[in-house]
């Protein structure tokens, strides 16, 4: 299955949750912000979300600015 | 002297807001915050890259202070206001400072979309402070649109050439009935006390305290600057005047 993470073509082996993702990539949930198909997707919904072919997900987090 | 602060109806300790981007190392920041006494505090919000360790911003940032995401990247108000409702959607508040970027070499504000974006925020609960190029009617009409404050640029972000844009900025202060906050280009504690002599509600320092030689004293200096061009502004400087006028007495001493 092929998805858009954070701009990037990102190919999965099987299928999984966005909470599943994240742990699959190392993310620290504390304080990350998941956006899933252009809406922001509630950290609840995290565990209940499964991926679909051509999802697009953003996430994203703070970093230092001005 | 009472001279409460008051944004987007909470009180505000401190005239001078800090931004977070650019120091060498992000594990000074809490000392930054503590001894420049802001408590005001900018972050941006982007995507996490995989490949490479990041830290948490607001594991930096203490607890009493008021965390204004800005929206930098955003190239018009459709992407700010996209930027905005996930930055709110992490539970840090609901303040928000819009920065609509479309010049890649100067920095300037789009000031027309940074009007729309206000308005659809503020609409939306947001507490707003936008970043502008100093103009009146674009200042109108961000406070038309619900902003809470406006933030015009001293000179271009990052540049620390100073209060450049006085004239025009010195307008928006005697103009516009919200706080002016000087947001961008200062680069010297005299210049944050020149905009807050001159009566700017508040001023926004980022580069000239995170790359200076002591980020932290740099901070401390800052903090004084703006709380001594506040008395100042607060006490109304003296008349300037053409010809010298004597401070001591003149006669009745050996003449």
């Amino acid at each position: 299955m092929n998805i858009t993470l954070n701009g990037k073509s990102t190919e999965l082996e099987e299928a999984m949750t966005v909470a599943e993702l994240l742990e699959l990539k190392r993310i620290e949930l504390d304080r990350v912000i998941v956006e899933y198909n252009y809406d922001i997707l509630v950290k609840d919904d995290w565990k209940t979300t499964l991926l679909n072919e051509g999802d697009n997900i953003e996430v994203l987090r703070f970093v230092g600015g001005g | 002297m009472n001279d409460n602060f008051i944004i987007g109806g909470k009180e505000v300790s401190s005239r001078l807001f800090i931004g977070t981007g650019k120091f060498q190392d992000n594990r000074i920041i809490p000392e930054v915050v503590k001894s420049s006494g802001a408590q005001v505090v900018t972050i941006a919000l982007r995507r996490i890259d995989f490949d490479s360790e990041e830290e948490n911003m607001l594991s930096y940032i203490p607890e009493d202070c008021i965390i204004m995401p800005n929206t930098s990247g955003a190239r018009n108000a459709d992407e700010a206001v996209r930027i905005a409702r996930l930055a709110r959607a992490t539970g840090c508040g609901n303040w928000i400072k819009i920065e609509v970027v479309s010049d890649n070499k100067y920095l300037l504000p789009d000031n027309f979309e940074t009007i729309k974006a206000t308005e659809i925020l503020s609409n939306e609960g947001f507490v707003v402070l936008p970043y502008m190029s100093p103009d009146l009617m674009a200042a109108k009409m961000l406070k038309k649109a619900g902003a809470a404050a406006v933030m015009p640029l001293g000179a271009p972000i990052g540049t620390n050439k100073g209060l450049k844009t006085k004239e025009l900025v010195k307008i928006l202060i005697d103009e516009i009935d919200l706080p002016i906050i000087v947001d961008a280009g200062l680069g010297k504690p005299s210049e944050a006390a020149e905009a807050m002599e001159m009566g700017a509600s508040a001023v926004l320092v980022n580069t000239a305290i995170a790359t200076a030689g002591d980020p932290v004293r740099m901070g401390e200096a800052f903090g004084y600057a703006v709380l001594a061009g506040r008395k100042a502004f607060l006490s109304g400087t003296g008349v300037v005047k053409d010809f010298a006028e004597a401070s001591s007495p003149l006669t009745g001493f050996l003449a």
